[in-house]
């Protein structure tokens, strides 16, 4: 188990390594071109040049790398373009607000697809078609419609909720979660929809298994062997799913989080975007991979945990 | 030739009619419809555009519909249908930039990846966990960045993104293909790697890629319309992202304009989703929506409606301890209820060992299932009754049947292996039906695990105790299964071939155990087996079954003397040529049929 954790690990900072490589190379290959962009096309060549020596961009891309990387490696990412401040401190000061969303909506998704999934494989019939067309549905339609949709009815029609804004926790948990709970709930539309299926499927799975009827042959109930045994034996691939689930919440975040003015970390990849600020452009880009890879490897060792015959050899 | 009927016959997609059954379902035809409208604004709304979509009129700002603006005007000025139109057009030839892309890279790279094999496996390992590891947006916002709006080329980026999803698809097909005798054949007979590769494997791919295809068009016009929303795209680019985004600074003042690029939109991707599943449903076989309402439980409504019922008083004896009478199991098909069990009679005294012969098919197990009231889906009891002291299993409700399981019915299965589950430890899969039936503590019902592990001849039992199922061999897990069958004390025990599954000396040993518990417990024992081996060894009466009746019942000693019936005349002299009394018939071989 702990050999199997060390390799994960030792790949998933291969695997960051060579997203950042790859990312520096593709934002940084511009050279010249990007201190043009940034000085606007009635700037003389003299303070475009005078530009791209200050940000370094005159040497060598290979040069900027490994002065980038050795900084990056002490913790240093570099300095926006922009607001002038280190691109670390900018990234953490958002960071809280994203997670806070996406681990609310992972865990909101979590538990309403395992209700839903399971209510549909063990009851069937209407129920089955009800999840299976909400399962279409929440796949189909983007979140962010479902943010929109959310925002015009119960905020501005209804007035039920703000419609944008963010009061940090530490601020009101109550107003806190006012703020939260529409792109709370418009983000996790898609998880619920994915990982419902996923749970259905493999709870059909299982309740065809042998194992079943011999442990309900013993005396033991329908529903303590469905919650305990069939819904252990199905939490793997549902975790899985929740895997790729997560991520594509970390970048319905950027979009969500537009639509409800939240300032996190999407909020800044848009304006580090619109403003061309390549080195928050690729902080964003490395810390969006961390987590990934991050939550990768978590997901991983939880499905060593589950399964036996990983977690003891 | 033969290759190639082969070819075809593999492939999926030649269903016959496909079209007629897509409109058949009214919401994939529906969704056909909707699609089709749009691919005629897409290919000729343009002209249909009653003005410039990028005029603005500083006196028409915000509109309402009617008049000159059948959709009103946005915040510049500027006509909502004829934005509308030109942004139909874009958005969706921009998606289907992305679909090109991502099947140009993903089924070229899966074909040659899995027909050649090789490296191609790991460095695609490592370029699909690469592209995975970042949201598709942050990577089309960074590109954003560095080469500025358009909505063009971050499709074609997105395509890169999404291409491993057909490579993996392609790759996973094309690889399991690659083996198949039909290629070989078309091999040997001397067809070129790309003429196999162009006929015969895409042939396999096909169905599979247009479904993915589908999933993939949908997911393109949802990150576009996203990244679009964000007001990242290109101002004189009319999209359906954009005009959203142009609604949403107006959503106070006109939300209106939010309704049409959200309609176009969401009505598009889910088009898209229902075709996808609808082929897949056709293509693929996948499961289908059941007739009628199904509950996992055979419950009470399953059993309520049975006709015929023998009053216990009639046939009891006294020694009696299971009678079944009239019992009738059907199971719902397509077609209608299908019956595998037609109406039989059995009983099983106190003590005795009732044998239940039969071959695969014949409905043995199934009665026994109908029994204890665990049958698979589908299956219920039609008819019958089941009295097990004194009370009638059948009429009962489930709540009763499961309050007889355990502690009244124990059951040996016949796979050793697939009836223990996997992810709990072997104690902890005795212990819990001991703490729920017996409502022992977690420390004696520990002890009494143990002490049945050991009692069914296990040679360590804190080991096997603590073991998961993976560990242990098949010799073993039946062990452990008849010392949790018996671990409630039930005065009957139903093995439902308890050794089918088990090595030919592994077999005698069980059978041993199971006698010399039903002597220590005094149970009754249904034996459910194919083998008159066992039955000889074992059992005070027998039962003959075939195609679900009950051919001939009597005591063991005489059905072995003087069968009348042919069919058991039949089965007795395939194992009298053979010999012994224990000798089984051809156990190996039995199983593979018998499964």
């Amino acid at each position: 188990m702990f050999r199997f954790a060390l390799r994960r690990l030792i790949s998933g900072g291969a695997l960051l390594f060579l997203i950042t490589t790859v990312a520096y190379a593709l934002l940084y290959a511009g050279g010249g071109d990007i201190a043009r962009r940034i000085m606007g096309p009635n700037a003389t060549q003299e303070q475009v040049d005078r530009r791209a020596a200050e940000l370094g961009l005159d040497r060598p891309l290979w040069e900027q790398y490994r002065s980038w990387l050795g900084d990056a490696l002490t913790g240093d990412l570099g300095t926006s373009w922009f607001s002038r401040q280190p691109v670390l401190t900018e990234v953490t000061d958002r960071l809280a607000v994203t997670l806070s969303l996406v681990v609310g909506a992972t865990v909101l998704a979590t538990v309403l697809a395992v209700a839903l999934g399971v209510l549909a494989a063990v009851r069937r019939g209407w129920i089955d078609r009800s999840v299976q067309v909400i399962a279409l549905l929440g796949f189909a339609v983007p979140g962010f419609l479902i943010a929109l949709g959310l925002v015009l009815l119960l905020a501005i029609e209804l007035g039920w909720f703000r419609a944008t804004g963010y009061v940090p926790l530490a601020h009101s948990p109550g107003e806190w979660l006012a703020s939260v709970t529409l792109p709370v709930l418009a983000l996790s539309a898609s998880a619920v929809a994915a990982v419902a299926q996923q749970i259905r499927g493999s709870v059909i799975d299982a309740l065809d298994r042998d194992y079943v009827r011999t442990l309900r042959s013993r005396g033991l109930g329908f529903r303590q062997v469905v919650l305990k045994h069939v819904l252990r034996n199905s939490a793997g691939p549902a975790l899985a799913v929740l895997g790729v689930q997560f991520i594509g919440l970390l970048g319905g975040a950027v979009i969500v989080e537009q639509v409800f003015s939240i300032p996190g970390l999407g909020q800044l990849s848009v304006q580090a975007t619109g403003n061309g600020d390549i080195p928050l452009v690729l902080g964003l880009v490395l810390v969006t991979a961390a987590i990934v890879i991050a939550v990768n490897l978590l997901i991983d060792l939880c499905q060593a945990a589950l399964n036996p015959k990983v977690r003891l050899s | 030739m033969t290759q190639e009927t082969a070819a075809r016959r593999h492939a999926p997609g030649r269903g016959r009619g496909l079209p007629a059954r897509l409109l058949a379902n009214p919401a994939t035809a529906l969704s056909l419809a909707f699609l089709f409208l749009v691919t005629l604004v897409v290919f000729g709304g343009e002209p249909l555009a009653p003005r410039d979509p990028n005029h603005s009129s500083l006196h028409d700002i915000l509109v309402g519909p009617g008049g000159d603006y059948p959709l009103g005007t946005d915040g510049a000025g500027r006509d909502v249908l004829s934005r509308l139109l030109v942004a139909t057009r874009i958005s969706v030839l921009a998606a289907l930039l992305a679909l090109a892309v991502a099947l140009l890279l993903g089924v070229a790279g899966g074909m040659l990846a899995g027909y050649y094999g090789g490296w191609f496996d790991t460095v695609s390992t490592w370029l699909t966990s690469l592209v995975m590891s970042l949201p598709a947006i942050v990577v089309l916002l960074a590109a954003r960045a560095v080469l500025g709006p358009s909505v063009w080329l971050s499709m074609a980026i997105f395509g890169v993104i999404l291409s491993p999803v057909f490579f993996r698809l392609v790759y996973s097909l094309v690889s399991s293909v690659r083996e198949e005798l039909y290629v070989d054949a078309a091999r040997v007979s001397g067809l070129g790697d790309a003429r196999i590769l162009g006929r015969h494997i895409l042939a396999v791919v096909r169905a599979p890629i247009i479904i993915q295809a589908a999933i993939v068009t949908s997911t393109a016009i949802a990150i576009q319309s996203g990244l679009e929303f964000l007001g990242l795209g290109d101002p004189s680019v009319p999209t359906w992202g954009s005009m959203l985004n142009e609604g949403f600074a107006n959503i106070y003042r006109a939300p209106m304009l939010l309704l049409w690029p959200a309609v176009a939109i969401a009505l598009t991707s889910v088009a898209l989703a229902v075709l996808a599943n609808t082929l897949r449903d056709e293509l693929e076989g996948g499961a289908r929506p059941a007739g009628g309402p199904q509950t996992a439980e055979d419950g009470p409504r399953e059993t309520a409606h049975a006709p015929v019922r023998h009053r216990p008083e009639e046939t009891g004896t006294g020694r009696e301890l299971l009678s079944v009478r009239g019992l009738r199991v059907g199971y719902r098909t397509p077609a209608g209820v299908r019956e595998v069990v037609h109406g039989i009679d059995l009983s099983v005294d106190r003590g005795e060992v009732h044998g239940l012969v039969g071959e695969s098919g014949s409905g043995k197990t199934q009665t026994a299932f109908a029994v204890m009231g665990l049958l698979s889906r589908g299956g219920r009891v039609l008819a019958g009754s089941a009295v097990f002291e004194g009370n009638d299993l059948l009429a009962g409700g489930e709540a009763d049947r499961a309050r007889v399981r355990g502690r009244g019915i124990g059951y040996v299965p016949q796979e050793p292996m697939s009836n223990l589950d996997p992810s709990f430890t072997i104690g902890s899969q005795l212990v819990e039906p001991l703490r729920v039936c017996l409502g022992m503590d977690r420390r004696a019902a520990r002890a009494r695990a143990l002490g049945l592990l050991e009692r069914v001849g296990i040679p360590d039992p804190e080991r096997t105790f603590s073991a998961y199922p993976h560990q242990v061999s098949g010799g073993m897990a039946q062990r452990v299964l008849i010392a949790g069958a018996v671990s409630t004390e039930p005065a009957l025990l139903i093995a439902d071939e308890p050794t089918t599954a088990l090595d030919v000396t592994v077999q005698a040993e069980v059978l041993d155990l199971l006698r010399d518990l039903q002597q220590d417990l005094d149970m009754g024992v249904l034996l459910v087996t194919h083998n008159f081996g066992v039955v000889a060894d074992l059992c005070d009466r027998v039962s003959v079954m075939r195609s679900g009746h009950i051919v001939e019942s009597g005591p063991t000693r005489e059905i072995f003397r003087d069968a009348e019936h042919p069919y058991t005349q039949s089965l007795l002299d395939s194992i009298l040529d053979g010999g012994s009394a224990r000798g089984p018939l051809a156990p190996t071989d039995r199983k593979d049929v018998d499964r």
